[in-house]
């Protein structure tokens, strides 16, 4: 806010620091854990504008240095003191074409609350609130304008429906551009709809967010796996698009290549999410794609991110008796988002750090009995920069399980890869493409998210997406490459 | 939607369906897959793809009724739609003139074996054939085999047609007669693979099998359809579905194969118990014979519910 304008703030600056971070109404850990509902309910709008009067007004906000996609945070919060939300959604909408997610599902910690200069005293401003407050206040008053542009006749085609494409779609369908997004599976929003699950983001909001873009023009069609479908060289020649953008996400699962993996019962998280979460089989049998039965049995999950929390939450509402989370490192190198990390303690999650699986045993019968595990401790920091996890001489131990999901990343999907000459790959198959133009090594396409930078975030593929939408409009305005 | 123009019984239990899917139609190629899904509750199953008409933009798919979703596919009849349809998927067969190939079908495989044997056909090979089947019945694309293949077996486990006995029964005589064979492929139940492996393996003969395990996306997401090839984790839905047979671990396959069991018997009872637009005849042999041998084209085996075809 420039010092020209009157604050309409009420509250005197120092007495902000007083005001309390406002709780998160959600359901109660006892309760949740047996649903799939979300656990958190979001703020009402008085709780959101009495968060909101928490905000100091920096003269030099940092909060939005760590913005991916660059959200004008002290804007939005500023217009929601004032009591326009729907105002605060516009603001928002100018960098993020997906708010009512992002405010659910962004590392806030690591960004722009991490910033928030009241962290150095209190809890910061709980900004990732606020945000999906006015998200959802936006789409339940059904007013969303549809912007109106001139079409500019040419036409992108976007592979893959995850963060990374759907912001791609957004902005440039804003800019004029005709786009067309393919998606492989049957439903529109990849990580989005298989990978997160309904407790944590539910699918109605998603449809929402991709029902606004259809209404904007984009056009989505399903079943279509580029490279094997239809190849990238194709869309370019054949069907006439100006470029095309890569946003084809996390691919193949990593698997720890130790004794018994291939036992029934042990999962990759892809796996075991995807049937939960795109193919319903938690309402097996209603839907016909079966799950395990989680009734009283103990699962566990490897691995330290969303990925692993979502799939170990998602084993306990399925009925499981124990659920751990085996982790190799401690809980300050835990990636996953700490909001996730304090539900899931309070769901009765076990965290067993430090511990990590060396054989996935059975009793002869091809199922999984226990995980023998040996614990950890650390030691120099590796090329991650964290401190390296070492086995423990003696620490053996049998940890009975039925069911063991594998959280621990995924590498590079070939496909669009292999079947794209010329395409640039780094050694680990992932696809290059400049950090600011997000342009690959072949004329006309583009790239960003998890198929350039390996797995990452939702909020990080959205910020490819935005400086791809831009270099290609760029790129479509000038004809220059 | 994908609308279905043809659909024909080739034997009981056994139905031929063209689709208009113009995508996949351009771009199959012999060895590659579907997967698709009938209905909104509906599973994702992979299915064999026996043919296409790149020209009238369709494909041809031979689904035997094994679980409930494929019982549920083989209740459709042409203007119906499948919901959604998604490939060509997999590697496709490697075709090149390799000299002289024994491709062996066993039951319902024989419709994924027969577009590698016209290719390869094509390609200059001399191309044996061997087919089975449990009975004269179940004995399909006879004739399409025969305008392929430069000789035919047919051998039934009942001796109803053809000769008495097992496919394998015939590979041994061609090897012990000395014909020289430069590369075999085997698409069928696992024990029929698995049985072709292991007598090829001896003579040192190239034997290509083609995976059926359980699988999901399709695309490399989601891992459910590992299988061990030499010690090592490959995925048959990018890295298959064919695969070095004197490689595959088979056992793994068949015991990964046998993990929804439970669940799938149980869809299939529920589906008995609500025969609503159940065309085939629901005997409990079926399902029996689903586990004894396990069926080519319903990959995914069968789960499943209540929910009613849309």
């Amino acid at each position: 806010m420039s010092p020209a304008t009157k604050s309409k703030n009420p509250v005197s600056p120092k007495d902000r620091m007083k005001i309390a971070r406002q709780l998160m109404p959600e359901q109660a850990p006892e309760v949740r854990a047996q649903n799939f509902e979300e656990v958190n309910l979001g703020y009402s709008a008085e709780l959101a504008q009495q968060e909101a009067r928490r905000c100091l007004e920096c003269a030099k906000p940092t909060c939005t240095d760590n913005c991916p996609v660059g959200i004008d945070v002290k804007a939005f919060v500023e217009l929601i003191v004032a009591g326009d939300f729907l105002g605060a959604a516009a603001k928002i909408r100018e960098n993020n074409v997906l708010p009512a997610i992002t405010g659910r599902v962004c590392p806030q910690e690591d960004q722009c609350e991490g910033k928030c200069l009241l962290s150095k005293k209190v809890k910061p401003l709980g900004i990732g609130y606020l945000e999906r407050f006015v998200a959802d206040y936006e789409q339940r008053m059904g007013t969303h304008v549809v912007p109106k542009v001139a079409p500019s006749g040419k036409k992108v085609a976007i592979v893959g429906s995850g963060p990374a494409g759907l912001t791609v779609a957004g902005d440039l369908i804003q800019k004029g551009h005709r786009v067309r997004v393919f998606e492989a599976l049957h439903e529109i929003g990849g990580v989005l709809v298989y990978g997160i699950p309904e407790f944590r983001l539910p699918k109605q909001i998603v449809r929402e967010q991709i029902d606004y873009m259809r209404e904007m023009g984009v056009e989505f069609e399903t079943d279509v796996v580029v490279g094997r479908t239809v190849t990238v060289d194709e869309l370019l020649e054949e069907e006439g698009y100006d470029a095309v953008f890569i946003g084809t996400g996390a691919g193949l699962p990593q698997f720890m290549n130790i004794p018994g993996e291939h036992l029934n019962g042990v999962y990759s998280a892809n796996e075991f999410l995807t049937r939960i979460n795109l193919m319903k089989a938690y309402r097996f049998p209603v839907y016909d794609e079966p799950m395990l039965d989680l009734h009283g049995k103990d699962v566990a999950v490897i691995g330290g991110g969303n990925t692993a929390l979502d799939a170990i939450r998602s084993a306990l509402r399925l009925g499981a008796h124990k659920a751990y989370v085996l982790y190799r490192r401690s809980e300050a190198e835990m990636p996953a988002r700490a909001e996730e990390v304090h539900h899931a303690r309070q769901e009765g999650i076990d965290f067993q750090m430090l511990t990590a699986p060396v054989e996935f045993l059975s009793e002869g019968s091809g199922w999984l009995t226990a995980a023998r595990c040996v614990r950890m401790e650390l030691g120099e920091p590796d090329a991650s920069g964290r401190r390296r996890p070492v086995a423990m001489k003696g620490s053996e131990f049998d940890l009975p399980l039925s069911v063991a999901v594998i959280a621990i990343g995924t590498s590079a999907n070939p496909i669009v890869q292999s079947t794209t000459p010329g395409l640039g790959t780094n050694p680990r198959g992932y696809i290059q493409a400049g950090e600011q133009t997000q342009r690959t090594t072949r004329k006309g396409v583009f790239a960003g998210g998890d198929i350039v930078t390996g797995s990452a975030t939702v909020i990080l593929a959205m910020g490819a997406g935005r400086r791809a939408a831009n270099s290609i409009h760029e790129y479509l305005t000038t004809g220059e490459w | 939607m994908f609308k279905i123009v043809h659909a024909q019984f080739l034997a009981p239990g056994i139905k031929r369906f063209v689709i208009v899917a113009p995508r996949i139609a351009r771009k199959q190629k012999p060895g590659q897959f579907v997967i698709l899904r009938i209905y909104e509750e509906g599973e994702r199953i992979p299915l064999t793809i026996e043919s296409s008409d790149p020209a009238r933009g369709t494909i041809s798919i031979v689904v035997q009724a094994a679980g409930k979703t494929t019982h549920l596919l083989n209740t459709l009849e042409m203007g119906d739609s499948i919901l959604d349809v998604v490939g060509p998927l997999g590697k496709p067969s490697e075709i090149r003139n390799y000299g002289t190939v024994v491709v062996v079908g066993g039951g319902v495989g024989t419709a994924m074996a027969y577009p590698t044997a016209s290719a390869l056909k094509r390609a200059g090979n001399r191309v044996i054939s061997i087919v089975g089947a449990r009975n004269k019945e179940l004995v399909i694309l006879e004739n399409e085999m025969r305008m392929v293949s430069d000789a035919l077996m047919i051998t039934t486990d009942d001796g109803s047609y053809g000769d008495k006995g097992f496919v394998t029964d015939k590979l041994r005589q061609l090897i012990e007669n000395g014909t020289r064979i430069d590369l075999v492929i085997a698409v069928g139940p696992i024990v029929m693979m698995k049985a072709v492996s292991e007598m090829t393996r001896g003579e040192h003969i190239h034997t290509v099998v083609s995976l059926n395990p359980i699988m999901i996306d399709g695309t490399g997401m989601c891992g459910g359809c590992r299988v061990l090839i030499d010690g090592k984790s490959e995925f048959a839905c990018v890295d298959g579905p064919e695969f070095d047979g004197h490689k595959v671990d088979f056992p793994v396959l068949v015991q990964r194969n046998a993990m929804y069991r439970e669940a799938e018997q149980r869809s299939m009872d529920e589906f008995r118990a609500r025969p609503s637009g159940f065309s085939s005849e629901p005997t409990s042999r079926n399902v029996n014979e689903k586990w004894g041998t396990p069926d080519k084209p319903d990959k995914n085996v069968c789960a499943s519910g209540e929910g009613e075809l849309r």
